[in-house]
């Protein structure tokens, strides 16, 4: 019998691979193979996810040969500018600080407002007229994109082209040299829009990295773009996947969504936080290589070994989380790796969290009927993409 | 209860706003955690201590009142 490679196929369009989450509840740690024929261990526990994804022994760095990528098109990264992602320290804090005020929980918080309305212009479009459409069309997406783009300042009509980029860059049958084609694409883009914006910097995202780093010579131009692209991709893809995926979850648990019309931002926030939980959409884990010997609790792992942090099997460990595999908001999960662990742990959380907020407020308070429109079977889940989520959500309302 | 942060080592998550709001902040200009209440109420004790073990590089180390370390 050959051995799956990880990450093994779904059974539950919801759960992580049964594979997966049999492994974690196994006493050792595994090697598994991985696409290329690397076989880099696979930590599938939460407390040894954390070591993993916060110990400065394990490096980011794509780079670096043997590292235990992810796929063809992930390599990409590395053939471009370099982004946050793959850096290590003391790089990494250095160009990450550059940017941290624009993303602090209040910063985020003054969006609110703004990203409900955006929400709101959306359902006005879906309500009027028509009694069915696409979640991921109608709303996930252009809610995501529409946001980013005015958080950076770049233009919203270019949307389409960059949802079709970040796509190419995650699509999993593509290969090294499609995903770098249009990962170059987007970087040469937003080159030459920060060379424009120089001339006159907006009141947004690039604007003000130009005013405070650029001209100052903190930053130069091609850094803020690999920073902008990062952002722009980073954020929009992730979050519309968890606008469909979390908005079907919420539909197959009525009450869940019900009580979501209540007002109650307590609740609504636990929502959000156990459907990050629940359904962590980074769905390949994240890896990482060893460029020392490092003890994992317990578990000795040697310099020049790749590593990956199962973060969807870690999320539903029983030995951290009372829900364990269940979808529960009442549990009040809370520390979840939904959005990774360490100093890269996500920069944009914040955000998203308020994004998450308000579109399944939004939708819960106005489209109180809405049910989805066809059966589970026929809905298309993204098993062939870095990120998962759904290629199309029919709904009804 | 004793609070030491070592902001050279914050990336800005946030998590220690979001658990303890009343203790932790993002300062001016740079958004690197600050301390507000450096002496934080016996109540608020459970919610520093789950901050501390929420941010993901390990800036909030807290030291119990009791004995001095
Ligand atoms: C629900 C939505 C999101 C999820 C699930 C998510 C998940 C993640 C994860 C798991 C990482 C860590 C990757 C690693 O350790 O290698 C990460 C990093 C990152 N995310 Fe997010 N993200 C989301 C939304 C966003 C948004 C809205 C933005 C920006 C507006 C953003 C920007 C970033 C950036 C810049 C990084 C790299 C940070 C670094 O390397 O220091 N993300 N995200
Ligand atoms: S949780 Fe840690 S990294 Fe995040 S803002 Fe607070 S101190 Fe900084």
């Amino acid at each position: 019998m050959t051995e799956p490679v990880y990450p093994m196929a779904r059974q539950c369009p919801f759960d992580p691979p049964p594979e997966v989450t049999r492994l974690r509840d196994q006493p050792q740690v595994s090697r598994v193979p991985i696409w290329n024929g690397m076989r880099p261990w696979l930590f599938t526990r939460f407390d040894d996810a954390r070591v993993v994804l916060g110990d400065p022994r394990f490096s980011a760095d794509k780079r670096r040969p043997g590292y235990p990528v992810s796929s063809a098109v992930a390599l990409a990264e590395a053939t471009v500018e370099p982004t946050l992602l793959i850096m290590d320290n003391p790089e990494h804090d250095a160009v990450r600080r550059l940017v941290l005020s624009e993303f602090t929980v209040r910063r985020a918080e003054s969006w609110r407002t703004r990203i409900a309305a955006i929400v709101d212009g959306c359902v006005d479009r879906m309500v009027d007229g028509r009694g069915h459409g696409d979640l991921v069309a109608d709303l996930a997406l252009p809610v995501a994109l529409s946001f980013v783009c005015e958080l950076l300042g770049v233009p919203a009509a270019d949307r389409e082209r960059f949802r079709r980029l970040t796509h190419d860059m995650n699509v999993l049958s593509g290969t090294t040299e499609t995903a770098g084609a249009a990962r170059q694409e987007l970087q040469d883009y937003l080159e030459s829009l920060v060379a424009e914006r120089e001339r006159e910097p907006g009141d947004d995202f690039v604007g003000r990295m130009i005013v405070t780093h650029v001209r100052t010579g903190a930053m130069d131009r091609r850094t803020l773009a690999a920073m902008a692209l990062l952002l722009l991709t980073a954020g929009h893809d992730t979050t519309a996947n968890m606008i469909s995926l979390g908005l079907l979850t919420l539909l197959r648990n009525p009450a869940h969504f019900a009580a979501l019309r209540t007002d109650d931002p307590g609740r609504l926030a636990d929502t959000v936080e156990e459907l990050l939980r629940y359904l962590t959409i980074v769905q390949r884990g994240i890896r990482r290589m060893a460029v020392e010997d490092v003890d994992v609790n317990g578990h000795p792992v040697r310099a020049g070994d790749g590593v990956i942090a199962a973060i969807n099997a870690a999320n539903r460990d029983p030995a951290r989380f009372a829900a364990g595999e269940r979808f529960d908001p009442t549990a009040r999960p809370h520390g979840h790796l939904a959005f990774g662990y360490g100093p890269h742990q996500c920069l944009g959380q914040s955000l998203a969290r308020v994004e998450l907020q308000e579109t399944y407020r939004v939708v819960a308070r106005r489209l109180p009927g809405l049910r989805v429109g066809v059966p589970l079977e026929r809905l298309r889940f993204k098993s062939d993409m870095a990120v998962y989520g759904l290629h199309e959500l029919p709904v009804t309302w | 209860m004793k609070i030491d942060l070592d902001p050279t080592r914050c990336v800005g998550a946030g998590q220690c706003v979001l658990t303890a709001p009343e203790v932790f902040d993002q300062g001016d200009p740079d958004g690197v955690v600050v301390l507000r209440d450096p002496d934080p109420a016996d109540e608020l004790t459970e919610d520093v201590l789950a901050a501390a073990d929420l941010c993901p590089v390990g800036a909030i180390l807290v030291a119990d009142g009791g004995d001095d370390r």
